[in-house]
């Protein structure tokens, strides 16, 4: 019971720590992970949808429903190759549970983007677009838990891994920033030709994108994208754990 | 009397390249040696085949030269390491003082890194909460606790470090040569403290070169030299022992 208590308090304190130092001496504070997806957003409607006439009605909140969701995953990988690094100190003098870290980085993200949320709806509400509280109220807890599982897998991964092949931290950048462009954030799902279909689903944020532009745009949610996503948040985050759970008693060693 | 501490053969040792180095193109060019190597024992071991116990209520103390495995043994004890085979059982909560102020963040109040170091140290939050104020009290900081860090000296970081530290309510308290910090005044409070520790039955292990103070605190210490245990008994005959194996080093 006292363990329960414990490992909730721990990542609870971890996570306010994570916030309070973020925007610590910033004046603009939180607005900061709004300002990116909206200025992305900016930009490519601009090329998009001024220059490049694509066909997608509503383009900036068809973007900002894949932007914001994108965010937390970006953000959240994208910091974990210096989770354990970035703690060397704590790691060799201190025993406590190491899963603490990735988790407080993945819970301090997941805020984020619940606080990104009522933007969105400013938006929807901006295009006339009305929010149904029932499916969105099931919805939103629901693709939570899938992401935030699929993104500490990634997380747990690439933050163990970084500490003996340290040039991932290099690589893990690339990557997301590849993996974004075949994510259908900036082009809709059925333009993809229907040979490639695969392809795109064979990219896990794929499914999980898409869900979330059902929810917010169209206030549906399909059965099949969903197991999908909750199917690759499994395989991700397993592989994820025991990469971390296995390189773990020889984290103090290296880092 | 309880045994709360037991090492059965205990094997430590580190590897010398832990991660893949030269880079990329190095690697690739090298990748038969780099295999080999991988196979080859790249190691090098610190403590090669230790036992002792310590019983409940104890002051142990345990002294050596530098790179005896002196920091390497509390480490294990602490759970920070694992060793490479042979047993470590502890038995009860375990307060290792092998860093003050974990985790400490500069930019947050010296109740924020309170809370913080606390939770890192095994605590809950409402166990931090109940001690808050005794904390506080025992670091002498005053009205800096609402400040942040960053604008404290050292003294006063270790201060509230250490304050922290022996407020987890240890049965098993480890330090290692921390005595060190703050002035004199502290440094008295904080030996006060061990001795109160002492007479509450709390088992206390003891890493330090200072051998007047390991003399005046433990029961019994041991004596580690390149990663062996030379001797264990009564403080005095162990210190006259090292003293002895100092000398014939320094000869040779």
């Amino acid at each position: 019971m006292r363990k329960w208590v414990y490992y909730k308090d721990l990542i609870l304190v971890l996570i306010s720590k994570e916030m309070k130092v973020r925007y610590k001496n910033t004046i603009l504070g939180f607005f900061w992970s709004i300002a990116n997806p909206l200025c992305f957003a900016l930009v490519f409607f601009i090329a998009f949808k001024v220059y490049m006439r694509i066909q997608i009605e509503n383009y900036i909140i068809f973007l900002l429903s894949g932007l914001f969701p994108w965010q937390w995953f970006g953000n959240t990988v994208n910091s974990s190759p210096g989770v354990f690094i970035g703690n060397a100190n704590l790691i060799k003098k201190v025993n406590f549970p190491r899963i603490g870290l990735p988790l407080a980085i993945l819970g301090n993200d997941l805020v984020h983007f619940l606080l990104s949320i009522p933007v969105l709806v400013i938006f929807l509400l901006i295009y006339k677009k009305h929010p149904q509280l029932i499916i969105w109220s099931i919805g939103i807890p629901l693709l939570c838990i899938i992401q935030s599982l699929m993104v500490l897998g990634f997380s747990l991964a690439v933050s163990s891994l970084n500490l003996f092949f340290r040039d991932l931290q290099h690589l893990t950048v690339i990557i997301t920033n590849l993996i974004f462009y075949f994510t259908p954030i900036i082009y809709a799902e059925t333009m993809v030709p229907a040979k490639y279909r695969p392809l795109l689903l064979a990219n896990p944020l794929s499914s999980l994108i898409i869900s979330w532009q059902d929810l917010f745009l169209k206030n549906i949610l399909r059965p099949s994208l969903i197991f999908v996503a909750c199917g690759w948040a499994i395989v991700i985050f397993f592989v994820g754990y025991s990469i971390y759970k296995s390189l773990e008693p020889k984290f103090v060693e290296v880092v | 009397m309880n045994t709360v501490v037991s090492l059965k053969d205990v094997y430590k040792s580190y590897s010398l390249r832990p991660h893949i180095r030269g880079g990329f193109k190095h690697f690739l060019l090298h990748l038969p040696k780099y295999l080999k190597e991988m196979k080859q024992d790249n190691t090098f071991t610190v403590l090669k085949g230790i036992s002792f116990e310590i019983k409940e209520g104890e002051t142990f103390g345990i002294i050596g030269p530098n790179g005896a495995g002196k920091s390497t043994t509390l480490a294990l004890i602490a759970g920070v390491l694992k060793p490479d085979t042979g047993t470590i059982e502890v038995k009860g909560r375990v307060s290792a003082l092998l860093e003050l102020g974990a985790g400490f963040h500069p930019d947050l109040t010296g109740i924020e890194n309170i809370i913080l170091n606390g939770i890192l140290l095994g605590l809950t939050k409402r166990e931090i909460k109940q001690k808050m104020d005794e904390i506080i009290e025992f670091s002498g900081l005053g009205r800096f606790i609402y400040e942040p860090i960053r604008t404290y000296s050292g003294g006063m970081l270790a201060r509230l470090g250490f304050s922290v530290a022996i407020h987890v309510d240890p049965q098993i308290l480890l330090i290692d040569e921390i005595l060190a910090v703050g002035d004199a005044n502290f440094q008295k409070k904080c030996f006060e403290k061990i001795m109160e520790f002492k007479k509450r039955g709390v088992t206390i292990i003891f890493v330090s070169h200072g051998l007047a103070d390991v003399e005046r605190i433990c029961e019994r210490v041991a004596l580690l030299n390149d990663g062996r245990l030379i001797y264990i008994g009564k403080p005095k005959e162990t210190i006259e022992k090292y003293i002895e194996i100092m000398g014939e080093n320094g000869r040779n």
